[in-house]
């Protein structure tokens, strides 16, 4: 497998704050990584530093060995590099089909082709049935739906999904990890943020475990949960495993 | 499915077909010139306010500084007209393209200020335009300019015994208008414009371009907005930057597209045709008397239409979209 994102040493400063600190990671062609750790341990930064909507304040990354460290989120896209937020950033007051026509038209010039891809991803995400819906009509998990439908709409090479499965119910979050599974079938690299590891480690292939800014542990999920770095990172000091 | 798409389209254009008949066909009874100057100023509205709509409804851009592109447009034809000689049509074409490169000027710094600061951008620079005009002596200063009319004529654009070529051509400046926001609207362009005034950041994280969307649709806007301010100039025959270039007048590009339904395509049309007669009648009915009476009535009913249906009166007919259960 060869490295299709690396990152080289970012650092990011918020005032005194160190939040990202020499972080230097790769994400192979075709994996599902998992970025977790526990709150406030850089994870949002460094997802927001891939998706280029930060700058670091040093450090490179490469995306197909390709310096994209400081190209636009919209040039990034036009490259094959798209994400979703955290916090759903729908276009309210249009329908979810026209949500992600926005993403398709950044590969179709033609609106009627950009349709039809749309209804494909549409189909892809189970959402045909809320096509001609408003988007601020949708329910909290088809939102997130929404989000990973325009995203993938943009035929990205690599898919940065934020805290997707989050605050879903049971049911929910195991329909989310069948579309994950099924978005890296269709050959879409996946990185994903998460800080419930019991949802994402049966997923993914490799997780990094960030801690205060800096990269505390990476491996194959069962290695990971038993790290006693991690452990402690989690669940402090009076843990050990 | 994407023919149920289809048909939608094709019937709006039906629609505005059928609109644009009775349209044709509605002045033809009309001799009352009070009557006829209604109508050119109703469809000359409809078209400026489609014209702020490509801009502040679709792009999501709220301008009141549209006055400034009006004023450009009716001083380049009449200044071309007046001090050289070249007909009104050339300097129309001039004035849109003159307003498109100032729209660009403009929002090259203007654009990276977000929501209520562009507005009130737009309002200072509207304002900056009058008082360069007001102390332009080559353009009239305060005094304005007289366009000459020597009689009836397409050529020079010019009428005296009836105003129907003028509300003819309002007329088909407001069906070009909603013409090209129609074909806009199912373009690149058309969802790019949505999307940046939805969310920039979500726009952007899909390959929008955001400042070059907002610059295409700031040029269109002023392009047609100059267009109906030459229209407009040779209509009246006679300009001074008080009667085109005053925040009045960006408010009157701005309101009807709000009460109709702003950043749809019926939206200007629907919102021109009910408030510029009324802004006229209760003019001739109950102003006059110096109490501002004809005001006060104006201001409460746009009050009430805000407040009642705050996304216009179009959806009182179309309805939100519902998806079955």
């Amino acid at each position: 497998m060869s490295a299709l994102l690396e990152t080289e040493a970012l650092t990011v400063r918020f005032g005194g704050i160190l939040a990202n600190a020499d972080i230097s990671i790769g994400v192979n062609e075709g994996e599902i990584l998992g970025l977790i750790g526990p709150n406030g341990a850089g994870k949002s930064t460094l997802f927001n530093l891939v998706a280029g909507t930060y700058r670091p304040t040093s450090g490179r990354i490469r995306f197909e060995g390709r310096d994209i460290t400081r190209l636009p989120p919209a040039v990034r896209c036009k490259l094959g590099v798209a994400r979703t937020f955290q916090v759903v950033k729908s276009f309210e007051t249009m329908s979810v089909l026209e949500n992600v026509v926005v993403g398709a038209l950044v590969r179709f010039t033609s609106t009627r082709t950009a349709r039809e891809e749309a209804y494909r991803v549409l189909d892809v995400t189970g959402l045909t049935r809320r096509a001609e819906a408003n988007a601020r009509d949708l329910t909290p998990p088809e939102k997130r739906r929404l989000e990973v439908a325009r995203a993938l709409a943009t035929q990205p090479k690599l898919l940065l999904l934020d805290e997707v499965l989050t605050g879903l119910t049971p049911a929910e979050a195991q329909k989310g990890v069948e579309l994950v599974r099924k978005i890296r079938e269709l050959g879409v690299t996946v990185v994903m943020v998460e800080h419930v590891m019991e949802v994402v480690m049966p997923l993914v292939d490799r997780a990094i475990v960030l801690d205060l800014g800096r990269v505390l542990a990476q491996g194959a999920p069962q290695a990971i949960v038993r790290d006693p770095k991690v452990i402690q990172a989690y669940l402090g000091d009076r843990f050990h495993a | 499915m994407a023919s149920a798409f289809e048909t939608r389209r094709r019937n709006q254009l039906i629609i505005a077909a059928a609109v644009v008949a009775v349209m044709i066909a509605l002045p033809l009874g009309v001799k009352d010139v009070y009557v006829q100057n209604i109508l050119v100023l109703t469809v000359m509205y409809a078209a400026l306010s489609q014209a702020w709509n490509i801009l502040s409804g679709y792009c999501g851009q709220i301008s009141l500084g549209h006055a400034l592109y009006f004023g450009i447009g009716a001083y380049a034809s009449t200044l071309l007209f007046v001090k050289f000689g070249i007909i009104p049509w050339f300097g129309m074409a001039a004035g849109g393209i003159f307003a498109a490169a100032i729209a660009l000027l403009v929002g090259w710094p203007c654009f990276r200020l977000g929501g209520h600061y562009f507005t009130i951008a737009t309002i200072v620079l509207a304002e900056i335009g009058l008082i360069l005009f007001l102390n332009w002596s080559y353009a009239g200063e305060a005094s304005g300019l007289q366009i000459p009319v020597s009689g009836d004529s397409w050529l020079t654009f010019t009428f005296l015994r009836s105003k129907l070529p003028y509300y003819y051509f309002a007329l088909g400046l407001a069906a070009v208008v909603w013409l090209v926001t129609y074909f806009i609207e199912d373009s690149k362009w058309g969802y790019y414009w949505r999307a940046v005034r939805e969310n920039t950041m979500a726009a952007q994280s899909l390959g929008v371009q955001v400042f070059r969307s907002k610059m295409a649709a700031a040029a269109l806007s002023a392009f047609f907005t100059a267009i109906g301010g030459s229209f407009y100039a040779q209509f009246v025959s006679y300009i001074d930057p008080d009667s085109v270039m005053v925040f009045q007048f960006s408010l009157l590009m701005a309101l009807p597209a709000v009460i109709g339904g702003i950043g749809t395509l019926w939206g200007p049309p629907l919102g021109a045709a009910i408030l510029i007669p009324f802004t006229e009648l209760t003019r001739s009915y109950m102003g006059g008397g110096g109490k501002g009476t004809d005001l006060i009535f104006y201001g409460a009913v746009i009050m009430i239409i805000a407040l009642a249906r705050p996304e216009g009166l179009l959806s009182l007919v179309t309805r939100t979209r519902h998806a079955p259960p």
